[in-house]
């Protein structure tokens, strides 16, 4: 065999076999969530089964998945919303107009995301207590659009850099105001990156399970909080916990599904120019 | 339309001065370009100019009014890019038309208006095309189209032609001169190109090191250039340059000696030089003659045959190289000795220090502007 087609092969065979070892447990959980209770703790595990629908129809009785369902979206959308309104101008401005500190600011807000958020868990749970954000949506908005700012600043900061300065500069000759340059001409021209990085903060808000099960109760409770609902002290009840969980990460499993394009070029940002 | 003064202008990058005191004033209606090396200052001080480098010090004033603090949005400049920096999301006419939107002109009159720069600019069919579709030509073109709809009271151009292939080049250097007359704009060009420079100005500034060297109209430049460097600088091949020593000084006309020993009396005017000074003789190729007896010895190098001219790479005795423009029917060949001869009434005296000593007699072209009349506006 040509080495070159040996190394492809290799490669292919590692690619798939780490594929496959992200993959399974959400094949799992999806398998176990069709099982009875009983055939979900057997050992050793069962492959061929009779499925059943009586984990889901159960957890529908028990949870209205659909207010759930609703929170969370109404949280990712909210906070990418309110991340990108603030992130826009000032990526912007550190991307056309950097100062000496910039590259160091932009490190530093990075850094914030190495901190254990548990470490701030009491401030701001006093926080929240006093002005009585908790259990509300917008108190939830409000913590996931912090949260999300730092990554959200650095890759449109990223994605504003591919930008030809010329051209603002061009539209600056033409009589652009920063606002009219910013909407007319920064944003058309960086759509794909301010989409994938939208993808992106939607996915990490839907997933995020921390704040929101310390943070709310059942009013504003997203699916995080519903799945946790499921989870029994000493592991019983897998099947269906699996059926909540399955149904939890369907419709952003679907949404990452359609949008992988987008998202592959976002996470890849800077890697490829 | 308008006049631009530069008053002491300088910009700093940290501790780094790139342009360091630059007075200058462009007429209206004047082509103006700035020439230089890469590095020179040229394009910095147009950026100052057109709003997009702030000015660390000094004043710039346009028609009177002082407008360093004003932003390039407010300017009522026009700035055609070196990247032509097309909208690549607009149409053509979306793109030319862009400033009269921001403007708040109505959809008609933006239409007749981008119309009628498009017939200007040969680009009537193109209206509809994104910027992507066209010819590095055609996109030049837009970029100027840009430019000339907003009625601009100046008009920037930072290397507008260097993206362009030789041929479309020189189309498009005669558009441009088409262009400023028909427009009777001021106008200011940058370039690295002293052939640009010299096609295109009425006023040519030579910039080094953020420093003008001279500023003038081409012939002037040509003829009487201020100081080795802009001697150097404009002319195509460059000028020699021969190390010589002053014999005799007298009003009228300064004796040297050649380092071969050869004697020349130059028509220049008396100054500080004294016998015994050492100086550097400028002769430019075209001013030099072959003939059977002359100042200059030396053997022939490189023959570039152009057809209608010929250089001659020539090597004197005494190791300078020399070259020599010649008739492009003349014989010679590689290695053969050729005896040159110089036009007093051509050549050039620069004193130790690099400046020129001035001519006797001014160019009777000197003062030439490449328009002689303008249509009063």
């Amino acid at each position: 065999m040509h080495p070159k087609t040996r190394g492809k092969l290799v490669l292919t065979v590692v690619g798939w076999l780490a594929a496959g070892l992200i993959f399974f447990p959400i094949f799992w959980m999806v398998l176990t969530s069709f099982k009875t209770e009983v055939e979900a703790v057997a050992t050793p595990p069962k492959l061929f089964f009779t499925p059943t629908l009586e984990n889901y129809i159960t957890v529908r009785e028990r949870a209205d998945y659909v207010h759930f369902a609703l929170n969370s979206m109404i949280i990712s959308v909210g906070a990418t919303l309110l991340a990108t309104l603030i992130a826009v101008p000032a990526a912007y401005a550190m991307a056309f107009f950097p100062g000496k500190r910039t590259k160091d600011l932009l490190l530093w807000m990075l850094s914030t995301k190495m901190m254990p958020a548990v470490g701030v868990l009491i401030p701001i749970y006093l926080l929240f207590r006093d002005t009585g954000a908790i259990d509300t949506r917008w108190g939830l908005i409000v913590v996931y659009t912090l949260m999300n700012l730092p990554i959200v600043v650095w890759m449109l900061y990223t994605f504003f850099k591919e930008v030809p300065k010329d051209i603002l500069e061009a539209g600056r000759m033409d009589g652009a105001k920063p606002k009219q340059e910013v909407w007319m001409l920064l944003l058309p021209l960086s759509l794909p990156g301010i989409a994938s990085t939208a993808l992106l903060s939607i996915i990490l808000c839907w997933n995020e399970a921390f704040w929101s099960l310390n943070l709310t109760t059942s009013e504003a409770a997203p699916l995080t909080t519903f799945i946790a609902s499921f989870s029994a002290p000493e592991g019983l009840f897998w099947a269906k916990l699996s059926a909540a969980s399955t149904i939890a990460i369907a419709p952003i499993l679907v949404f990452g599904w359609m949008s992988q394009r987008q998202l592959v070029r976002g996470l890849t940002f800077g890697a490829v120019k | 339309m308008s006049t631009i003064v530069l008053k002491s202008i300088q910009k700093n990058y940290g501790a780094v001065q790139v342009i360091k005191g630059v007075d200058l004033s462009i007429d209206d209606r004047e082509f103006c370009v700035f020439v230089g090396p890469s590095g020179c200052g040229k394009s910095t001080l147009l950026r100052m100019i057109a709003g997009l480098e702030e000015i660390t010090a000094g004043d710039l004033i346009i028609d009177g009014q002082r407008i360093n603090d004003v932003p390039p949005s407010e300017r009522g400049l026009a700035m055609v890019f070196q990247s032509y920096a097309l909208y690549p999301h607009m149409s053509v006419a979306d793109n030319m038309g862009f400033s009269l939107r921001l403007a708040g002109v109505s959809k008609e009159e933006r239409r007749a208006k981008v119309a009628e720069a498009a017939r200007i600019l040969h680009l009537d069919k193109l209206l509809d095309r994104k910027p992507k579709e066209l010819s590095g030509g055609q996109r030049q073109r837009v970029a100027i189209g840009r430019a000339i709809v907003r009625k601009p009271r100046v008009f920037l151009f930072d290397e507008p032609l260097s993206n362009l292939d030789a041929s479309l080049r020189v189309q498009m250097r005669i558009e441009l001169a088409r262009l400023h007359d028909e427009l009777a704009a001021t106008m200011i060009y940058v370039t690295h190109d002293q052939i640009e420079a010299m096609t295109m100005a009425d006023k040519i500034v030579v910039l080094q090191s953020g420093i003008v060297e001279q500023a003038g109209t081409p012939l002037e430049l040509y003829h009487h250039p201020r100081n080795l460097f802009v001697a150097g600088f404009i002319g195509s091949p460059r000028m020699n340059f021969l190390p010589a020593k002053v014999t005799a000084a007298s009003d009228g006309a300064t004796t040297i000696a050649l380092a071969n020993g050869a004697n020349l009396s130059i028509p220049v005017r008396a100054g500080r030089q004294r016998a015994g000074d050492a100086v550097t003789l400028g002769v430019r190729p075209e001013h030099m003659r072959l003939a059977g007896e002359g100042e200059l010895v030396g053997e022939v190098m490189v023959v570039e045959r152009l057809g209608g001219e010929t250089f001659l790479y020539t090597q004197l005795t005494d190791g300078t190289m020399l070259i020599v423009q010649a008739d492009g029917e003349i014989p010679t060949s590689v290695h053969e000795r050729i005896t040159i001869k110089l036009d007093p009434a051509a050549c050039h005296l620069f004193d130790s220090g690099g400046l020129a000593i001035e001519r006797m007699e001014r160019h009777p072209l000197a003062n030439l502007r490449r328009l002689p009349t303008r249509k009063a506006s």
